[in-house]
């Protein structure tokens, strides 16, 4: 896979509910606003073997809060 | 299309005092229940969809046309409440949508965050010590609920918000009240007049005092009482919820999670010999037990289609959190308790923006509890193997009201 374009994630800090899901599965990408308690984003492209647990923390937000944008498929070379 | 006559429809929640206290449902009953999405009868004569799936009740909670505003006319109530129950909602933002709910929730969500409970967990250690030495100088033999499971959420919470614990008697008749089925209308509304009056006393006190103490309710109190951002109302109504919330539902995971442990002598020996997966095995008692057995209600503002079934503007459906918890379609062998397995995804908790606020709190609580009495009581043995242990059936949350254990 090296070489691809990462994925890239996506949070929205209006849905947020605070309820931390995403920081206890993926504590390299997710942290929480120390005033707010809300999503704050440490990676928007996460490491290639981190991908697996963002996954995770999309499905498990309650609040549909995360979005991961998979990379567009490369064009074939011509 | 016919409509089946209300009598016709099953009960929900069913009325069972045969049930093991481990089990949500036992097998008629999940025949009957689980599967699509169903009609069924509240015990308030109304009728309600509901939902049981683990898909299912993911979407009905998450679904943002579905309303926990139990004020709103055809709201799918559980139990009777009186007219004035529906005047004293302030600050209650479990029963409130949208930007409403959000406003007070926010107010709340840094105080419960992960990073914030590990800094308490000396607190909650300290806490959960002195209530194993309480127990210990109870017996042999001694009740772990009342020596245990109650006092150690309960002076955690205390320590948090700012209650005195030494009032603990009065506050948790009055929760347990509020969150009893049972409980004559009456009776609901005396309590919770009583359990309002009480916080209103102490935030006033706090208020004039311009208190500089760090617990919640002080804190809340003058960033956001005294810049008029809360009503101190409203902010009694956020510290009955917190006051119920913080103690009844850990209470009844730390006596359930031991009664199912000590059936299982191998899987209570394994967590004092590995303490490491104490995290996975939270998650597991959580999914396995689902305390809050009758679901969450909510309201369809709109048509909205769950699970293939068409519910329409003004129906009430009801999200069953232990079926779900429970689904095979989640979870493989999920009638098996498996501490092993990856359980992160029950909905124990809730799911949507209501989302229990304080789950890394009652997390906490729960491990470092029972890892604790495992280390400390490691021959610990139910004192009566026989009979059926007294449960609170008709409790929103469902607990054991004792466990008798020796050592």
């Amino acid at each position: 896979m090296t070489g691809e374009a990462a994925v890239r994630v996506r949070v929205d800090r209006d849905r947020c509910c605070g309820s931390g899901n995403c920081v206890v599965t993926a504590p390299e990408v997710f942290d929480q606003g120390d005033e707010d308690g809300l999503v704050l984003l440490r990676f928007a492209e996460p490491a290639p073997d981190v991908v697996d647990r963002v996954r995770r923390a999309v499905y498990l937000c309650p609040a549909g809060a995360i979005v991961l944008d998979d990379p567009p498929p490369r064009a074939t070379r011509g | 299309m016919t409509v089946a006559p209300l009598t016709d429809l099953p009960l929900w929640p069913p009325i069972n005092l045969d049930r093991d206290p481990l089990v949500p449902l036992d097998a008629a009953e999940r025949h009957r229940f689980s599967g699509p999405v169903t009609r069924v009868r509240l015990p308030t004569d109304t009728a309600a969809w509901l939902v049981t799936r683990h898909a299912d009740v993911r979407q009905l909670l998450r679904h943002p046309d579905f309303s926990a505003d139990l004020t709103r006319p055809g709201f799918p109530l559980l139990r009777r409440l009186t007219p004035a129950a529906f005047g004293s909602r302030q600050g209650g933002f479990i029963r409130m949508d949208g930007a409403e709910h959000s406003r007070l929730r926010r107010m709340l969500t840094a105080e419960f965050m992960i990073k914030n409970v590990r800094r308490i967990e000396p607190l909650i250690r300290q806490t959960v010590d002195r209530a194993l030495d309480g127990l210990r100088d109870a017996g042999p033999p001694a009740d772990l609920v009342t020596h245990f499971a109650l006092p150690v959420p309960s002076m955690v919470i205390c320590h948090l918000l700012g209650v005195p614990y030494a009032d603990h008697d009065f506050f948790q008749e009055r929760s347990r009240t509020l969150i009893d089925r049972d409980a004559p209308p009456e009776r609901v509304q005396r309590h919770a007049q009583e359990l309002r009056d009480y916080l209103h006393r102490l935030v006033e006190t706090k208020v004039a005092a311009g208190d500089r103490s760090d617990d919640l309710l002080s804190r809340l109190a003058r960033d956001r009482v005294d810049t008029g951002e809360l009503a101190v109302d409203e902010l009694v109504g956020m510290a009955v919820l917190l006051l119920i919330a913080g103690h009844e539902t850990t209470a009844n995971m730390i006596g359930l999670s031991t009664l199912l442990l000590l059936r299982h002598p191998a899987r209570y020996a394994a967590l004092g010999e590995d303490p490491g997966h104490a995290d996975g095995l939270v998650d597991e008692l959580l999914r396995y037990l689902s305390i809050v057995r009758s679901g969450l209600p909510r309201l369809a503002l709109a048509d909205v289609e769950i699970g293939g079934q068409l519910i329409r503007a003004g129906e009430g459906a009801i999200g069953v959190l232990s079926l779900a918890n429970r689904d095979p379609g989640a979870f493989d062998r999920a009638d098996e308790f498996d501490p092993y397995r990856q359980a992160q995804q029950h909905v124990a908790f809730g799911f949507g923006v209501h989302q229990c606020i304080g789950q890394p709190l009652a997390r906490a609580e729960l491990r470092i509890a029972l890892v604790e009495l495992v280390r400390r009581f490691p021959r610990l043995r139910r004192a009566d193997t026989d009979g059926r242990l007294p449960a609170r059936d008709a409790s929103v949350v469902f607990g054991l009201e004792a466990l008798p254990v020796t050592w």
